[in-house]
């Protein structure tokens, strides 16, 4: 579904980054998603191959870390694991959750690339060149 | 030398940039929109006739905007309430981005319009993720979709400010289980109102149409527990419509050299959340 749209945006901003920080090819990449992200990470990972043809992130990793959704609630000081579908109600008092902790991330957490000019592989001299 | 660099970067930051933007500069000229989603054929271009109509036999100036992979059909149909509306087709794309919403609004946007309502892509999974700059995001259902479809799309239903209820005339028919879905709204987004209609026999006439003009009176619009996102994301405070962007990312690229002599820090500060729009497709 959107998940090309998202492929899309992180080679787009890896991109970016790479080329302000003068990087000559990314290897890989690591991504936090949410478990609430509405993300499907194994789709994800098939248009991320696509999105990086022809670019300076051609044949880099992703590499998804999947966040829980995890949820807290003040009064009762508890803190519980969301679940799919997610609870957001207190498992303890039975209130709205003061916190969503985490579970919405949607991430580009860190990058590997190479900086620098890939070295240009040099050959002896013939003796016409002299 | 391949080194390893902490970008900490929202995926959607752009989106979520231009939203916040396109919210703000509606704000300034006292118009808001009001996000509609559901899934293909629960009734969002029915209800919305209905409410047009009623808005401007109110003297509510309101225009519409909607969104489909073909045909202008549903624009036909909202243009017999004499209102200004706009067919958009995304040509197979399944959602609508802030940028792309923005570039459909120049030149045509009335100048005067209180309320945008923007149907969105008949879609309960991909329209949820992207912010369009709203005021009011609202998650429709057919009583005859299942009482269970909030626990299907959470992240639709969870993250909205409205639910609303169609085609209530046929409940009985389908046996809708109107507690069961409550309580499914419930479990995913505790607190939000969810409202009842049926634009055929009239129930509920108005109720979208009086909560929309009640935020763009400056009402603050239920803030669902999954929007409220914690540490480490773009987040607003004071629940839309102040534009006030909070990026705890900074924007700063900080990178680790792997390299292995440890002061080799460099802080290139070019990176981060981009402002300008860009609309991905799919």
């Amino acid at each position: 579904m959107h998940e090309m749209s998202v492929a899309m945006a992180v080679v787009g901003q890896v991109e970016e980054a790479a080329q302000a920080a003068g990087a000559t090819a990314v290897r890989s990449i690591r991504l936090q998603v949410g478990e609430l992200a509405g993300v499907v990470p194994d789709s994800l990972a098939f248009c991320f191959e696509l999105a990086c043809s022809g670019t300076v992130l051609e044949g880099a990793e992703l590499v998804t870390e999947t966040v829980p959704g995890r949820a807290r609630c003040g009064p009762c000081a508890d803190e519980w694991a969301v679940g799919m579908p997610p609870d957001l109600c207190c498992p303890v008092c039975g209130a709205a959750t003061e916190e969503l902790l985490a579970g919405r991330e949607l991430q580009i957490v860190s990058v590997c690339w190479e900086d620098g000019p890939v070295p240009v592989p040099t050959r002896e001299r013939i003796p016409e060149e002299r | 030398m391949c080194r390893v660099v902490d970008l900490q970067q929202a995926v959607l930051a752009k989106n979520d940039v231009c939203a916040h933007e396109l919210r703000a500069e509606l704000a300034a000229r006292g118009t808001i929109v009001v996000n509609l989603l559901s899934s293909p054929g629960s009734g969002k271009t029915a209800l919305l006739e209905q409410e047009l109509l009623l808005a401007r036999r109110r003297g509510v100036p309101v225009a519409a905007l909607t969104a489909d992979l073909a045909t202008e059909n549903d624009a036909m149909r909202l243009a017999r309430s004499g209102v200004p509306v706009k067919q958009v087709l995304t040509d197979g794309l399944c959602h609508l981005e802030a940028g792309m919403l923005g570039a459909h609004l120049e030149d045509w946007l009335p100048e005067d319009t209180r309320l945008l309502f923007v149907e969105n892509v008949g879609n309960l999974v991909c329209p949820a993720s992207y912010d369009l700059g709203e005021s009011l995001r609202v998650a429709l259902a057919s009583v005859t979709e299942g009482e269970d479809k909030p626990l299907k799309y959470p992240t639709a239903f969870g993250l909205a400010q409205l639910v609303v209820v169609t085609k209530t005339d046929i409940a009985q028919a389908v046996g809708f289980d109107e507690a069961a879905f409550r309580a499914n709204v419930q479990q995913v987004n505790p607190g939000v109102e969810v409202v009842l209609t049926s634009a055929r026999g009239g129930a509920g006439a108005g109720l979208l149409l009086d909560r929309a003009v009640a935020v763009a009176d400056g009402a603050s619009p239920h803030l669902p527990v999954m929007a409220a996102r914690t540490a480490g994301h773009l987040h607003e405070h004071g629940q839309h419509g102040g534009g006030e962007l909070h990026s705890h990312e900074g924007g700063l690229l900080h990178a680790h050299p792997h390299a292995h002599d440890g002061d080799d820090h460099a802080h290139p500060q070019t990176a981060g959340a981009a402002t300008s729009p860009r609309a991905h497709r799919s």
